[in-house]
């Protein structure tokens, strides 16, 4: 038996290839956007694995310090390394902000890290160019993604820095690139205020008679140098020795140290489940939303192609065909618009995913489920053009 | 036994009660295998009420009728299974060739027998050797879209015999031809009932091949009357 639905597409290959694309074009936006999604995913992912750490040690009851700002002592990591099972542990501070080069500027997460430490938690674990940061002020690493070369001159608020190491594959949970400056730089960043302003606050701090005892001297200086200082990080990274249990580490921390611990598994539901959640629900309602209008474009097609055939099938069932024959035709020539489409959708979402300014990541599984949701999808769309045909009345072909 | 069409008192009516219209009220017809008879009538007679009946698409209210020897309807009773019936039994030949558009030639003719469960090897030799006997073998590769209104003509008439049915039904198959075409068709029409032993009725309105029939038959407010007297027929 010779196929009636591939005979019609031979014939009217055009129409069939052109809404192919059209269709393609539209399942690719699709798989794209869950490329985007897994493409946070992944980041967060990769946030977690490039600090090396196995527990986040954060402000008590908070959750940070990458869903919620955290600030806790810079010197608290000390008691933490005490403890037995710990390996290493080094403080840390991210802000996201724009880092300006020139004219431009790059929106980034700037990590603030403990110079001359570098493989402990929180320092980029390899580089592409150049070398980690030696000196303690004035340096900085920053991902490729920030767009920055080796001896760049960058600005971080007031001060400015030279690229001296060039990572890869560091982003924040958004996908931002990181740039690494030594942390007593980075801790002032977080805490720096303009000029006008630490003078103003000098003076409201000398003209309070509480700070400024007359019978007091030296207090007044002693309150100005505590304002001029920020002595908090966002969080201790922790790397524990082998044959420790992270949670056993984390459960001392949390009852003596009145600070809150996250191991990975934790810190990854944070990130997963609460920080990007909502871009993930986001997605998803247009994951539907297009997949909708993906199966309204297939049945409106499919119905115009049969209304356009309504003489011939009638003829087709006057002469003895079965319904069902004429239902694969329709459900077959679906079946093959939507394998056009997911042909070109597939091909566009891989070639567009790297002009993406965040991270696309395609999953072959995520391809594979596609690819029969459109399936389905096709199917389903099919059955309104179906039913359309199999109420045609075979007299029709006689007519009178 | 006829094993070409008998009908015998069949009535057709459409609606119920106060609204109800009776399309055929007394068709006795009766076609020899190898017999091309002419079908005339004016617009509403019931011609072709009277056409899908025969062709099994709709079902008579009453009476009876038998295609190839085999009783279709039979007061009230009908076959089982009309599709196949349609399929073995009738050929269809319509007043525009309506071949479907997206097959060659040979595959418009060969669908059928495909349909009917033959090889498609041997459907397409069957479906070329009729192409051959209608002289449009050289057309066999053609769309019907590259075919001239005769050429698509005798492509239709090469599909309604190909599972060598036992009736034919043309449905004003000349209508839009001119003269020498249109002669052209009643001549393979006529050569193919004898050699095929197939009962054809010919629905016309064309003037110009009435006088070819040698029985005609017609039909006027749902009562058929054969013409009575000696015709000449197709020479």
């Amino acid at each position: 038996m010779i196929s009636l639905a591939g005979r019609d597409i031979l014939n009217t290959w055009g129409k069939f290839i052109f809404t192919g694309i059209g269709l393609g074009l539209l399942i690719g936006v699709t798989l794209t956007m869950a490329g985007v999604y897994r493409g946070m995913v992944d980041d967060g992912k990769a946030l977690l694995d490039n600090s090396g750490a196995d527990l986040w040690v954060v402000q008590q009851d908070t959750l940070g310090p990458y869903a919620e700002s955290s600030s806790i002592n810079d010197d608290l990591y000390r008691s933490i390394l005490s403890m037995p099972g710990v390996a290493e542990a080094a403080n840390v501070t991210y802000l996201t902000m724009q880092v300006r080069q020139g004219r431009r500027d790059v929106r980034a997460m700037v990590v603030g890290v403990v110079a001359g430490s570098s493989g402990k938690p929180g320092w980029p674990p390899y580089l592409v160019a150049g070398r980690q940061i030696t000196r303690s002020h004035y340096e900085a690493v920053a991902d490729i993604a920030t767009g920055f070369e080796l001896g760049d001159r960058i600005q971080v608020r007031r001060n400015q820095y030279t690229v001296v190491g060039l990572t890869r594959r560091m982003v924040s949970s958004s996908g931002d690139p990181m740039v690494f400056i030594p942390l007593k730089d980075a801790q002032e960043v977080q805490f720096l205020k303009d000029n006008d302003a630490v003078l103003q606050q000098r003076r409201r701090t000398a003209e309070n008679p509480m700070l400024n005892r007359p019978g007091v001297p030296g207090l007044l200086d002693a309150v100005i140098a505590t304002q001029s200082s920020n002595p908090y990080v966002n969080a201790v990274l922790v790397r524990i020795r082998p044959g420790f249990s992270a949670e056993g580490i984390a459960r001392p921390i949390r009852r003596w140290q009145r600070l809150t611990a996250y191991t990975r598994s934790q810190m990854e539901e944070i990130l997963i489940g609460k920080l990007i959640a909502t871009s993930s629900r986001q997605i998803g309602m247009f994951l539907v939303i297009l997949a909708i209008v993906s199966a309204a474009i297939v049945a409106f097609i499919i119905y115009t192609l049969t209304m356009d055939k309504i003489r011939e099938i009638a003829v087709l069932k006057l002469i003895g065909t079965r319904n069902r024959t004429i239902a694969a035709m329709i459900m077959q020539q679906a079946v093959v618009l939507g394998v056009i489409g997911f042909v070109v959708g597939k091909v566009t979402a891989t070639f567009a995913a790297p002009y993406f300014p965040k991270y696309v990541l395609l999953m072959p599984l995520d391809s594979v489920t596609g690819f029969f949701a459109v399936l389905m999808i096709c199917v389903l769309a099919s059955l309104v053009a179906i039913r359309m045909a199999l109420k045609v009345d075979p007299a029709e072909a006689i007519g009178g | 036994m006829n094993k070409g069409i008998v009908i015998e008192g069949m009535r057709k009516r459409y609606g119920t009660g106060d609204t109800a219209v009776d399309a055929l009220k007394k068709v006795d017809m009766q076609v020899e295998p190898g017999e091309v008879v002419g079908l005339i009538g004016p617009s509403g007679s019931g011609k072709s009420t009277l056409l899908k009946s025969l062709g099994a698409v709709i079902d008579p209210s009453a009476g009876r009728m038998m295609l190839g020897g085999e009783v279709i309807y039979d007061e009230g009773w009908k076959a089982p299974d009309l599709r196949a019936l349609r399929r073995d039994k009738i050929g269809f030949v319509f007043q525009a060739p309506y071949l479907i558009p997206f097959l060659d030639v040979t595959d418009n003719v060969a669908l059928l027998p495909m349909l009917a469960g033959l090889p498609n090897g041997e459907a397409r030799q069957r479906a070329l050797d009729l192409l051959t006997a209608l002289d449009v073998q050289h057309r066999a590769r053609a769309m019907p879209s590259q075919l001239s209104g005769g050429e698509q003509q005798r492509v239709a008439i090469a599909r309604g015999l190909v599972n060598r049915p036992p009736v034919i039904l043309a449905d004003e198959p000349t209508a839009p031809l001119d003269s020498e075409r249109a002669m052209s068709v009643i001549r393979i029409l006529n050569d193919m009932a004898k050699k095929y032993e197939t009962a054809i009725i010919v629905v016309t309105h064309d003037e110009k091949i009435i006088p070819t029939f040698k029985r005609i038959y017609h039909i006027r407010d749902g009562v058929t009357h054969e013409e009575v007297g000696e015709r000449r027929g197709f020479d």
